[in-house]
């Protein structure tokens, strides 16, 4: 009798195990799939970049001996009190509602060890985050929640948020178990019900609209601490020219890796461009317009180590934010909680239901008992620890490209791995002189 | 009585002089050419009278002054301001009292769209007419309207009360007609007398407010959102 052949059960890369998951919980609740985090795709992202290092043609810089500057001042193009940092790393706007008073403080204490800014976010200014933030960035949103003209003259620089990476064109949302009567009071809105923030600002609605706020912010404020305006990594290019134009002392760009508190899935995965793509249209806009280092340009979005650091200026930022890899120094999805983890049907690692206020680590919670898991004293200073590493890290590599200044990094310290991060970052694939789409 | 002069001094000159300015000075602004950001940020019980038309947010931010313009304002009249009053005497433009958390504003003439979007607690009154949008996403605070209101009013409203005298052309998602109380009648009565406006018959206003039906996720209620 002849055998049978036996052929291994193939699965389907179109149809594969997450997305017959995400089909069948679709097809049970009826709702879409929200979530916290940034992007979790395989995207193009500084990996995909390489330093070149000195060797005839270029000499380097001895690692422990010659100095590095890693000092950057944000926001002299207008303002008399532009934010002179430590280093070139700041942290990005996160809110206190999405966050626990804990983390936002541990925030503050970390950014303020290493001489750093940190940000507000949606729902206002606390006074634990003032208190323990030496410089502090107020955020102006499309909701409002929480803003108060007296907080404004308290921030150190404003930053007009347009846009967000994880969600270019969407508003915000904080669904209801984490309105506490403390977060609902900020907001002016009844307890327990979901907060939706709008996706445009309430009274403008383009560039030129935007120049006039800016006045009035300047006004209010005396023209003394610098405004920024963060966009979403969509058209890079446009936005950075038309919010440069607009009057901006500072612009951040925020790739598509960028964190939220709490979005569509479909949003976080779909919409937006890749960190690596946003940086050279923005650093070619300000420097067609004759300001580039006049306007600084912050790179966010998926920032992790030093060498992500050391590309983003190299391609032309002066600075970078960071928000996820801020909370993961904290403690975000650290392994010890995994027990905790998996008694809410996921792992250490990807824990990203930030919106259901359950978080084990005590972060992205409203939980009185959870949020105490976190120590702000400690948390700041592993975040500072981080901040330092990261800051090292990235003198290691421009000492090795013989640059004095983290700034001196160039593009042409760079050679790219594939076809399409050398076309993203405008630098040559390696071992070539070839440039895609130049 | 200060004499600020726009023909003499820079915007810079003026705002400065407001916000530094002593508590129970007053102002005249003359020749105010529809400035922008005029008047903004003072967070002092002062009395400014504007004579002539003013720009974009006029008078944004502020708490407890006291501020007339004899002429029409721009969009974004009154932007987040805390406390303290504002009256126009003619128009005003889009977005008036957009996130005003405190305080009273009130315009003899017409408001454009969207006035009263994002309300916090403002009481905003109206003699004219009000344009599409107006109090979308109100958390807070009472728009009165003595004309009428353009389409989708009180559109995904929180908290807030509309009266309005006039027609509606239309209601936005989660806005209803609500019943007009003793209660809520005793509190337009309060608001209007507050701005010392007293022409009015009470019994011709209707109340509208959020039938509280999306305060909280239901995909029952997909289409609606």
């Amino acid at each position: 009798m002849k055998k049978k052949s036996i052929t291994e059960p193939r699965t389907s890369h179109t149809f594969d195990a997450y997305t017959n998951s995400e089909i069948r919980r679709a097809a049970e609740t009826g709702i879409y799939d929200i979530r916290g985090g940034g992007s979790k795709r395989n995207l193009p992202n500084f990996d995909d970049l390489l330093f070149l290092g000195a060797s005839i043609s270029r000499y380097p810089l001895e690692g422990y001996r010659e100095s590095c500057n890693t000092k950057v001042i944000l926001g002299d193009r207008f303002s008399s009190n532009p934010l002179n940092l430590e280093i070139p790393i700041t942290i990005a706007g996160m809110s206190f509602g999405a966050l626990s008073a804990q983390a936002k403080e541990a925030l503050g204490r970390g950014a303020s060890l290493v001489g750093t800014s940190t940000t507000t976010g949606d729902g206002g200014m606390t006074k634990e985050e003032r208190g323990h933030s030496k410089q502090l960035v107020y955020q102006l949103l499309p909701s409002r929640y929480g803003m108060n003209p007296d907080d404004l003259r308290k921030a150190d620089a404003i930053e007009i948020v347009v846009g967000q990476g994880a969600k270019p064109g969407g508003g915000g949302m904080l669904l209801g178990q984490k309105i506490n009567d403390r977060v609902a009071e900020m907001r002016t809105l009844p307890k327990g019900i979901d907060q939706r923030s709008p996706c445009r600002h309430p009274d403008w609605t383009g560039p030129d609209d935007m120049e006039i706020k800016i006045l009035e912010l300047r006004e209010i404020t005396g023209w003394k601490v610098p405004i920024f305006v963060k966009v979403a990594g969509s058209r890079p290019y446009y936005d950075v020219a038309l919010a440069a134009k607009s009057g901006a002392d500072v612009v951040v760009v925020d790739g598509m890796q960028g964190g939220t508190a709490a979005t569509q899935e479909v949003f976080i995965e779909n919409v937006g461009m890749p960190t690596l793509a946003c940086v050279r249209p923005a650093v070619r806009a300000l420097q067609e317009l004759g300001l580039h280092r006049k306007v600084q340009l912050i790179i966010s979005g998926g920032i992790r180590n030093g060498a992500d650091v050391a590309k983003a200026l190299a391609l032309g930022a002066d600075a970078v934010s960071i928000g996820s890899a801020a909370l993961i120094a904290l403690g975000d999805n650290d392994p010890r909680y995994q027990k905790d983890y998996e008694k809410l049907g996921t792992k250490a690692g990807s824990f990203d239901d930030w919106h259901e206020g359950l978080d084990p680590a005590g972060i992205t919670t409203q939980d009185k008992k959870l949020s105490k898991r976190l120590d702000p004293k400690l948390g700041g200073r592993r975040l500072a620890n981080y901040l330092n590493v990261m800051t090292m890290e990235a003198q290691t590599i421009a000492r090795a490209c013989g640059k004095n200044d983290l700034r001196n990094l160039e593009p042409e310290d760079l050679c790219a791995l594939t076809v399409e991060s050398a076309a993203m970052a405008g630098v040559p694939l390696a071992g070539t002189n070839w440039i895609p789409g130049t | 009585m200060n004499i600020l002069d726009f023909n003499k001094l820079s915007l810079r000159d003026i705002n400065k002089t407001l916000q530094g300015s002593d508590k129970n000075s007053f102002f005249s602004i003359r020749n105010p050419k529809g400035s922008h950001a005029l008047a903004v940020g003072i967070n002092k019980q002062i009395t400014v009278k504007v004579v002539g038309s003013v720009g974009y947010y006029f008078a944004g931010m502020n708490k407890l002054s006291d501020i007339k313009v004899e002429g029409s304002a721009g969009p974004g009249l009154g932007e987040n301001m805390m406390s303290g009053n504002i009256h126009v005497t003619g128009d005003v433009s889009q977005y008036a009292g957009a996130s005003g958390h405190g305080g009273s504003i009130l315009v003899e003439g017409n408001a454009s769209s969207r006035c009263g979007i994002s309300m916090k607690g403002v009481d905003i009154i109206v003699k004219g007419n009000v344009g599409h949008m107006s109090a979308f996403m109100a958390q807070k605070g009472n728009l009165v309207i003595f004309g009428n209101a353009g389409h989708a009013l009180g559109d995904s409203i929180y908290e807030a009360n509309i009266y309005v005298a006039g027609e509606v052309a239309s209601l936005g998602a989660d806005c209803i007609e609500k019943k007009m109380t003793k209660k809520h009648l005793s509190n337009l009565e309060n608001i209007l007398s507050n701005a010392n406006v007293s022409d009015y018959n009470p019994d011709t206003f209707r109340r509208f407010g959020s039938a509280r039906s999306l305060y909280n996720f239901n995909v029952d209620n997909a289409k609606i959102y």
